[in-house]
């Protein structure tokens, strides 16, 4: 029962990704290349009426989470206090960024709620790609020291960073030079990502240089993933056993590798919609891999007086899991039946899509 | 360790103060819009159109700042009651991951539709957006009340040896006496204030003498909704609510009520009065004899327990605020039965848009239905004090672990400057959708 909330979570996790991904890439991409106020239209009407949405995903696996594996909810949120209290902030800032900005037309207001949804939508990336770096290389559960726990089992908590800004040191920090790689690839990939969705769903002139902007970035993102595979084992001595001892995993860096490469093609894509599929799979590969390759652990722990976060250990009782599934089931048909309502309204190329009154 | 705790509280305790300002607008409001299009569709009047399209303005802007301050409360769950969640996550989960999944997703898929929907859906559709979004904020509020009944009167639960509390009856959730007459309380005192805000904006456009018609229309609709609701929040549920408080924590209701001693021969009710706990008993007090024994029991000479008959450990950690957050309640409570009565009995006369003073009175009241609200639900969090789960889990039992006070604090004053500075373009923007008004010349 809890193996079946487990692929639930981590597949709901993955939805969020792809879907809040693109809307984060979008606000990279007005960040850094939206010089004229028809191009940030152009941006702004391609996440206009998903966004909102896209943010319920973050919402709700944070509920399935809670329910399922308090435990680990309870470790892990008051372990991450500041980042997931910034993290807070930030995405209050890009909502009522975006929220906001049309409701005076003023150039100061526009340019500040322009920069507030920009630069928290960067700054969300990167937090988000650290935390999937944490979660990799674990943390000092139980807060022992010389070999002492000082608190129970699976408590812990963790400061923005420490002073030597290693993932090896004794005192751990949320961002050292491992998880800030991780955050940069995710910045990377959401970009690339958010590029994709504009392209796929506008006309706009800056289309062009979007698809130019991916090729390049690809190239970043390539190497960065290559990267990160060799310093591994630092982390994780043994980053492939659960590859070794379940080959069919082996469909899962497959599937990201695939995304990759097919994103180098970006120039000559018949149709707008391909490069968003590639990086789709680029993110759903990327993500599965790498939570598949420390199953059955949540959250490892770096002492060994302390057993990690598992599956196993962290999850709720039989009888409120197995109701679970009966009303989830329910609700997941629901959520779907929206989602297709949403995109079918929605559909095609944004541009006219008459969304003046607001 | 205390310090640490008081800061938990008093972040949590501001941040769901500020984050409930609007959904108690939202959810009243949201019915009140999808009648205006109701109306539109019955009647094919375009200015019901477009008052349904101002109110949805006001209702986006507010459902944005709902959604933006309500996401740190599922947060802190996790952050700064750890422990409880912990415990208790395996039930409270359940209700609350019900309410992403059933509510969140269909609000904001359709709010979109909702707001730029309507030439692409055709009324008729359109309408049904409106509903659906109504649907899911009603829906979100009855799974938050659900939660916050297990937490008061907790039901299908059973206790492991290691403290973990586990769900063993899923029906339980929604059947707890608690449950239902809080909900209904609770969405009568939402429409009673979306009533009041419809109401004080149509009076505003009255006496300014901008957008006459839908002044008149705004605070005839106000005044009809207002009065149904504002009885409703008194009787049946109100009482019904008082019932169950006296049934299940009846030290809170003694001390809510401000008795400190259990008086032979049937209970005075108090209307004023200054609780002064080191003393316990009430200064300047003004009170009715027996009328509280009648309300409670149906009996005139029954007798209400007081403070005195409970151990001192198992007493509302802060008596005195939660005797004035009851007694705010009721008597703004009573205040707007009494105004919305007035305004019908003018409106019956063809005099309520003539009578100045009732519109002027309407245009200020405006704050106090959140008033009402917000001390309203102060009266059910101080009543269940000290207990975070009621009879079972202290709060100080509840906290993290692991974060420090220091940590806390921090990131408390983060959210004063940040929700400060919410509430600034809050009222800076609302203003300026009400000043522009719902239609583009004036009448």
């Amino acid at each position: 029962m809890e193996y079946f909330w487990y692929i639930i979570l981590v597949a709901m996790l993955a939805v969020y990704v792809v879907l809040d991904g693109y809307d984060f890439g979008a606000g990279i991409i007005h960040l850094f290349f939206a010089k004229t106020e028809k191009d940030k239209k152009a941006i702004t009407n391609a996440i206009g009426p998903f966004w909102d949405a896209n943010e319920v995903w973050l919402i709700a696996a944070g509920g399935v989470l809670f329910f399922a594996f308090p435990t680990l909810y309870a470790s892990s949120f008051s372990g991450f206090y500041l980042p997931l209290m910034m993290v807070l902030w930030l995405l209050i800032f890009r909502a009522i960024g975006l929220e906001l900005r049309g409701q005076i037309h003023h150039p100061m207001w526009e340019a500040i709620w322009d920069k507030a949804f920009g630069i928290a939508s960067l700054l969300l990336a990167l937090f988000f790609g650290a935390a999937l770096g944490n979660v990799v290389r674990g943390v000092n559960l139980g807060m022992v020291e010389n070999g002492v726990a000082t608190q129970e089992a699976h408590y812990f908590f963790l400061p923005l960073w420490n002073e030597s800004f290693s993932p090896q040191a004794e005192h751990l920090g949320i961002i050292d030079w491992f998880t800030l790689m991780l955050g940069v690839i995710a910045v990377v990939a959401l970009t690339i990502h958010g590029a994709n969705w504009i392209i796929f769903k506008t006309n706009s002139e800056l289309n062009t240089k979007l698809k130019d902007v991916v090729f390049k970035l690809n190239f970043v993102l390539f190497a960065l993933v290559i990267a990160s595979l060799l310093i591994w084992h630092i982390i994780e001595p043994q980053p492939f056993h659960n590859f070794i001892q379940y080959p069919f995993l082996w469909v899962l860096p497959a599937i990201t590798f695939t995304g990759l490469f097919g994103l180098f093609k970006v120039k000559s894509f018949k149709k707008d919609g391909y490069g968003f599929l590639f990086s789709t799979l680029f993110l759903l590969g990327g993500l599965s891999s790498t939570v598949a390759s420390i199953f059955p652990k949540l959250l490892p722990s770096t002492n060994e007086i302390n057993p990690s976060l598992t599956v196993e250990n962290v999850a709720a009782h039989e009888y409120g899991l197995s109701m679970g599934m009966a009303w989830f089931f329910v609700a997941l048909v629901l959520v779907l039946i929206y989602m297709v309502v949403q995109y079918r309204v929605f559909k095609g190329k944004m541009d006219d899509v008459g969304y003046g009154e607001h | 360790m205390e310090e640490m705790l008081f800061y938990d509280r008093m972040q949590f305790a501001f941040t769901v103060t500020f984050h409930y300002l609007f959904p108690q607008l939202t959810m009243g409001l949201s019915l009140l819009i999808v009648y205006f299009k109701w109306k539109f569709l019955k009647t094919h009047n375009e200015e019901y159109n477009d008052a349904a399209k101002f109110w949805m303005r006001i209702f986006a802007l507010n459902f944005a700042m709902g959604v933006v301050t309500g996401i740190p409360m599922e947060f802190q769950f996790g952050t700064n009651w750890a422990k409880f969640s912990e415990l208790t996550g395996g039930i409270i989960g359940q209700t609350l991951a019900m309410e992403g999944m059933f509510s969140f997703f269909l609000e904001s898929s359709f709010l979109g539709l909702f707001l730029f929907g309507e030439k692409l859906l055709g009324h008729k559709l359109h309408f049904l957006t409106g509903f659906l979004v109504f649907l899911g904020s009603w829906m979100s509020g009855f799974l938050i009340i659900a939660t916050h009944s297990w937490m008061q009167n907790p039901v299908g639960y059973e206790i492991l040896a290691n403290g973990k509390f586990v769900l063993n009856n899923f029906g339980a959730l929604f059947t707890n006496p608690w449950l239902w007459p809080s909900y209904l309380h609770n969405q009568a005192a939402s429409i009673v204030t979306s009533s009041f805000v419809v109401t004080g904006i149509g009076a505003f456009y009255i006496l300014s003498k901008k957008n006459l018609a839908f002044g008149k229309m705004f605070v005839k609709t106000g005044v009809i909704f207002g009065l149904i609701s504002s009885m409703i929040v008194a009787m049946p549920t109100g009482d019904l609510l008082a019932k169950n408080v006296v049934k299940h924590q009846p030290v809170t209701f003694a001390a809510m009520e401000g008795i400190f001693h259990t008086e032979e021969g049937g209970s005075e009710i108090v209307l004023i009065g200054q609780p002064d706990v080191q003393n316990k008993k009430l200064d300047n007090k003004i009170a009715v004899p027996n009328i509280l024994s009648f309300l409670t029991y149906g009996n005139w000479d029954q007798e209400v327990k007081g403070l005195n008959e409970f151990p001192e450990e198992n007493y509302p950690t802060n008596i005195s605020g939660l005797y004035y957050g009851y007694h705010i309640m009721v008597g703004l409570g009573t205040i707007f039965i009494g105004m919305m009565f007035l305004a019908l009995v003018q409106l019956f006369r063809k005099k309520l848009f003539e009578t100045k003073w009732l519109l002027w009175a309407f245009m200020f009241a405006m704050p106090f239905p959140y008033i009402a609200n917000t001390t309203g639900w102060y009266t059910a969090e101080l009543g269940r004090q000290p207990w975070l789960v009621y009879n079972l889990m202290r709060t100080n039992a509840g906290a993290s672990p692991t974060v420090s006070s220091g940590n806390t604090l921090f990131t408390f004053l983060g959210f004063i400057g940040l929700y400060l500075l919410l509430g600034m373009l809050f009222l800076i923007l609302a203003g300026k959708i009400i000043r522009k008004g719902p239609h583009p010349q004036t009448h």
